[in-house]
């Protein structure tokens, strides 16, 4: 068949030291390239439509901000149509399923397609060894991920810069607490952490579940469980929130963890008033018409207060934004080595 | 030396048992096969000596006594598992160069030296080449590794009579050359007289028969005679009866000076026939080759 012969293999050359990692580079980049120009191109494209709506944004800021006298009819349509920008990325939700995309698409097929396709049969027989080789993929496939993630959030911080400046409130300009649940994990360095979750929550999907589209729907459901629970619960018990009292107009960069109400030393309700004591003390004729806005809720407020009231605010000040993204980068990191370090030890461990 | 050596060796998904009490030894040099109804216990027993499993019981060993799925192992074994995977989405020179990157020992030559010869075209993917062009790459990257064993699971059953001829010519021509041993599972029978020198038979995840070919071959004799005699020939241990209108066709365990009996012809089996008759009496054994442990006692025969 063949005339080949195949030089005898010396016996003395059981020099066993592992092989180099960088061997792998070559073996990773090959076999993940597609995934990765993905990713790339996934925020590329976000990162012009940032640039050219940012652009708009800001534009708009500065004519909002410029205009004098601010309670011209004129500066009032400048200061309703910055309000009324930004369309979809306005709360910046949309945007928190960027990591969760990454996680789906990069992340989970990693090990699940090896899995699916039998290919692993191939590659963990290799001289290379198995649980480096899954090393040698996933720790330089997150690094890549997150760095692209961490330039992204550099542009989405100048972005939703406009809705972040001190005193937006006072010219009636849309003004966010940079803790806000939908901007908080855009920024600083938070964005690059929650994309290193979702990969890794990924590549252990894929060794758990061993196929490929049931371990994306499942670093979906996993990504998107803890990205709520961290947003909604989690964040606002990072540091002890501060409690004030009877502060009617909270400053719009701060973020309310939670308001209520005592009469005379006992609990009264929390939130907003019961309708039945609105109608009571300070029926809308009492504080002047209830229009949007919290001017007339401070108004409000104020008016309960006048009836023994007492407000009490749990918040968390803006001022706490970087020992909020250090705690969350902390634990994200802390999460990712875990589940990344679970996953090698399941391919190391694990019966085909 | 021993090229994979078990002992009392087990493996348990969920509750079943997929291989147990299996205690082997295979040695260098031989081609050897090893054959089994589905669900035997084949593709376990070579996950288990490839390290791509961990044993439930015992002990699996390979090239000598090193452990399954050390990196001296996966250094010196070259595994070709089900259905040749690979990288459909990978040229045949990516999945070459792969193959080089992941490995201490690689015959670069030999590799893009043997794909021109079998006329695989290197820049094609993976995925659109021919079947038994597939499996000829998976061999390929294997054989160029230069492994002491190659380990070939279910090898040829995807693939038609020619691409098998070819596929299985490539692995003895490697085998010859080297001197690299071959441990192969198949339910082929017919290619088996052509490759394999050393035959396991595995059934119920337990080793059936464990030996060199020509030893088996002349330790066992056809006899043919009067079927309503057949009942009563009980002198020789008989693998297999099987009988027709007239007559009996009896696999026993004989050599060839043994005595036949009056009215009996003898035969020398094949090894088809010979593995067929294990197959069909599971509950036959034979173990006269070098495997040790309880089972091994040489000649044992029940029926």
């Amino acid at each position: 068949m063949t005339a080949l012969t195949m030089p005898a293999r010396s016996e003395h050359d059981a020099d066993l030291r592992p092989l180099p990692w960088r061997r792998m580079a070559w073996v990773t980049w090959r076999q993940h390239r597609i995934a990765l120009a993905g990713v790339v191109a996934l925020l590329g494209a976000l990162a012009v439509w940032l640039w050219i709506a940012g652009l708009q944004l800001h534009h708009a800021y500065a004519a909002a901000t410029a205009c004098h006298p601010a309670s011209s009819p004129a500066c009032g349509d400048l200061v309703t149509s910055f309000n009324a920008m930004g369309g979809i990325l306005a709360n910046g939700f949309i945007l928190q399923a960027l990591p969760a995309l990454i996680g789906v698409f990069a992340g989970a097929p990693v090990l699940a397609r090896e899995l699916e396709t039998g290919t692993f049969r191939y590659a963990w027989t290799q001289g290379f060894g198995r649980w480096r080789w899954t090393l040698a993929k996933l720790v330089p496939l997150a690094v890549v991920v997150a760095a692209a993630a961490g330039a992204i959030s550099v542009l989405l911080s100048w972005y939703y810069q406009p809705y972040l400046a001190p005193g937006n409130q006072a010219l009636s300009l849309n003004e966010w607490s940079p803790l806000a649940a939908g901007l908080f994990a855009l920024r600083g360095i938070a964005f690059a952490a929650w994309t290193l979750a979702a990969f890794a929550i990924g590549a252990l999907a894929g060794i758990l579940i061993r196929r490929v589209v049931p371990a994306m729907a499942a670093t979906l459901t996993a990504y998107t469980g803890l990205a709520f629970a961290a947003g909604l619960y989690l964040r606002q018990h990072y540091l002890t929130p501060l409690v004030a009292r009877n502060l009617f107009n909270p400053p719009g960069t701060a973020f309310i963890a939670s308001q209520w109400w005592t009469k005379g030393g006992n609990f009264a309700f929390a939130g907003r008033p019961p309708i039945n004591l609105m109608m009571q003390f300070c029926p809308p004729s009492a504080v002047g018409a209830v229009g949007p806005g919290k001017p007339s809720e401070g108004t409000l407020w104020q008016c309960f207060a006048q009836h023994g009231y007492t407000l009490w605010t749990s918040y968390q000040p803006a001022s706490r934004f970087w020992p909020f993204q250090w705690i969350e980068g902390g634990w994200l990191l802390a999460l990712s080595v875990l589940l990344i370090a679970a996953a090698v030890w399941l391919v190391r461990r694990r019966a085909a | 030396m021993n090229v994979i050596e078990t002992s009392g060796l087990g493996k348990r998904y969920g509750g079943t048992w997929a291989l147990r009490e299996c205690t082997l030894a295979i040695p260098a040099g031989h081609v050897a096969a090893l054959v089994g109804p589905n669900g035997a216990g084949k593709t376990t027993l070579l996950n288990l000596a490839v390290g791509l499993a961990a044993p439930t019981a015992g002990i699996v060993t390979v090239l000598g006594g090193k452990p399954a799925g050390s990196s001296a192992a996966l250094d010196g074994i070259a595994f070709v598992a089900q259905d040749t995977p690979l990288y459909k989405n990978l040229s045949a020179a990516d999945m070459v160069h792969l193959t080089r990157n992941l490995n201490r020992h690689f015959d670069q030559h030999y590799a893009e030296t043997r794909m021109g010869e079998l006329g695989i075209p290197l820049k094609r993917k993976a995925g659109r080449l021919s079947g038994g062009q597939q499996a000829q790459l998976a061999l390929t990257v294997a054989l160029a590794r230069r492994p002491r064993l190659l380990v070939l699971d279910e090898p040829v059953a995807m693939l038609d009579p020619i691409a098998r001829h070819d596929f299985m010519a490539s692995v003895l021509t490697a085998a010859a050359d080297d001197g690299m041993s071959v441990v192969l599972s198949s339910h082929v029978l017919a290619e088996l007289e052509r490759v394999a020198d050393y035959l396991i038979l595995l059934s119920r995840g337990r080793v059936q028969v464990a030996g060199d070919v020509d030893d088996l071959l002349t330790s066992h004799r056809m006899l043919t005679g009067p079927a309503a005699e057949a009942g009563r020939y009980a002198e020789r241990p008989v693998v297999h009866a099987r009988r027709a209108e007239a007559q009996a066709h009896l696999l026993v365990r004989a050599t060839p000076d043994d005595p036949v009996p009056p009215g009996w012809e003898a035969h020398p089996v094949s090894l088809e026939e010979l593995t067929l008759a294990y197959l069909r009496e599971p509950g036959a054994a034979a173990l006269p080759g070098p495997a040790r442990g309880r089972d091994a006692q040489p000649s044992e025969v029940t029926k």
